[in-house]
Parts: C-alpha cells; sequence; structure tokens
C-alpha cells in the first residue's frame, strides 16, 4: 500500500512510538527503511552505534563505545555531559543475528533492568522494537517520576533517568 | 560553553542538570511560590534565584507571573512529574536517535550495492 512512496523515504515523516506496556515494561517501536541484516549491523559495531546513539541534536556526548557482542561479552559505554562523565556497562544475555539482542543494565543502583531489542523484516524494512524491563513496578514509576519523589538527592534524578535509558539501550550495540 | 542547537530537549536537559533547579521543581510541585519564597529556601540571592527561574522558564518547566512587585512561579507546561510529560521527552530522544540511525543504513545500503556491482566485474 505504500509501496508508491517507498522511493521517497524522506517524505515520509516515520515517528517512534513509546508506550508503557506493563507495569514494568516500557517499549519503543519504529520502522527502519533497510534490511534486518544491515538494521542489525549499525546496532552491534561499535564503529557504526556510535554514529547514532548519541544524537547530535542532543547535549550529550559518546566519549567511548566498546561491544563484544556475543552470549556473555560486555559493553560499556561513556558519555559526557557538560564536563561530566557517565558509564554505562552490561552484558549481553542473548544474541541472535539479525532478529534479537538482549543485554543488561549494570550501572543502576538497584540494577536489574534488561533491554531487548527485535528486529523484525517486512518487504525489505525492518520494526525495531526496544523492551526494556524494569525490575519492579516501583524502579518504572520512579524512572518516570523522578524529580517529583521527596528528598531530592544530590545525585542527579532527572537527568539520571535518561542517561540511564540512554545508556539502558546503548548496549544494544 | 558549547552552543548547542536551540530545541526543547536540550533545554530541559540543561535546566535539570543543576540540583537547585531541580530542588525548585520539586518544591513547586507541592505549591506555587514567588522569587523570594525560592531564595530563602534555597539560601540564595534574589538574583541568583531570579537566574535559575529564567533557565526552567526557557524550558518550560515553570511559569511566571507577575501581580503587583511579586513575581509567582509555578511548574510550566512541561510538568515533569506527568507520564506523558516524561514519555514525550523519552520519545524525542528515540526520534532523534532514529533519524540518525537511518542515515547509516542508508549509507550501508549504498555501500553493499557498490560492493555488489564490484564483485560482479
Amino acid at each position: 500500500m505504500d509501496s508508491t512512496r517507498e522511493s521517497e523515504p524522506a517524505l515520509m515523516k516515520n515517528n517512534a512510538t513509546v508506550e508503557r506496556k506493563s507495569e514494568r515494561e516500557l517499549v519503543v517501536t519504529r520502522t527502519v527503511n533497510g534490511p534486518a541484516r544491515i538494521v542489525f549491523e549499525a546496532w552491534t559495531k561499535p564503529e557504526l552505534l556510535q554514529r547514532w546513539w548519541a544524537p547530535k541534536s542532543f547535549p550529550i556526548s559518546l566519549l567511548s563505545c566498546e561491544t563484544d557482542v556475543r552470549v556473555g561479552g560486555r559493553y560499556r559505554l561513556v558519555f559526557g555531559y557538560e564536563g561530566s562523565t557517565m558509564e554505562f556497562f552490561g552484558r549481553y544475555l542473548e544474541v541472535t543475528p539479525h532478529s534479537r539482542l538482549v543485554w543488561t543494565n549494570d550501572e543502576g543502583d538497584d540494577g536489574g533492568t534488561v533491554t531487548t531489542v527485535t528486529f523484525e523484516e517486512t518487504r525489505g524494512k525492518t520494526l525495531l522494537a526496544v523492551h526494556d524491563f524494569y525490575p519492579s513496578k516501583e524502579a518504572l514509576d520512579g524512572a518516570i517520576a523522578s524529580g517529583s519523589t521527596s528528598g531530592m538527592p544530590e545525585a542527579l534524578e532527572q537527568l539520571d533517568e535518561l542517561l540511564v535509558h540512554l545508556g539502558a539501550s546503548a548496549g544494544g550495540s | 560553553m558549547v552552543q548547542y542547537p536551540s530545541g526543547r530537549l536540550d533545554a530541559a536537559f540543561a535546566a535539570l542538570s543543576d540540583a537547585t533547579r531541580r530542588g525548585v521543581l520539586e518544591q513547586l510541585g507541592s505549591a506555587d511560590a514567588s522569587i523570594t519564597d525560592l531564595a530563602q529556601t534555597f539560601h540564595m540571592t534574589l538574583t541568583g534565584m531570579r537566574k535559575h527561574v529564567g533557565v526552567l522558564e526557557q524550558a518550560e518547566l515553570v511559569t511566571t507571573e507577575k501581580v503587583g512587585r511579586v513575581r509567582t512561579c509555578r511548574l510550566g507546561p512541561r510538568r515533569l512529574e506527568q507520564e506523558t510529560a516524561w514519555i514525550d521527552l523519552y520519545r524525542q530522544l528515540w526520534d532523534s536517535r532514529f533519524d540518525e540511525l537511518d542515515k547509516v543504513v542508508e549509507e550501508l545500503k549504498r555501500k553493499e550495492k557498490v560492493d555488489g556491482l564490484n564483485e560482479r566485474e
């Protein structure tokens, strides 16, 4: 049905959707105009991931990016923001070429958030779904509500939460 | 200081990167307050607090209204304690990220095409 538009991807505004699927799960979906094989490559080769994970319109830079994409392999990403750095790290639980990546996010205090990315190819395009499974309802509530909670500690609250998501998904590659 | 492209997301990040400003948001979450009140609560000068509130205002996290000689601050249209606002911010991040990913994927596709042609020769 959209075959006529296929040659003009630039004309389609292709927005990501973000949905809280359950008490513990947040899901981001988006279709990318390319086969899963290529999209998977962009998620798993550090030199490629580095080019898109910290978008240019975003005031955060990715200083280094190491990924050992195999089951049990580790990743580590270092972000810079206004002179300070934050590290995100974890390990890959599942690596199924061109279809599925699962990794842990071990940098947080309560840790335990697991990210699953699925790649689903249809007619040359790939539907990406990024699932963040939080360890508890409270952990996801906390991520969303951060900043409005009482007793704001000196640690970066809202900023941290966003960065945790940056890092969370960052392992993906 | 690096000049970031103007954008709501950047403004929000800049606003939230400061502990005092996060404290101000928390405070305004429970009740509206004047600049004077906030300056007292956070042990700052009026000028200092005005600057912080200005940054929050720019990021649409706070709105202010002057009545007589008192400027009252309240949470702005982008109320971060609301789930939708947070998700909106999160979606903006992913939109930007995917836009960059598109470019990488297009480049890889082009490269593959060229490599394919070369192999056939």
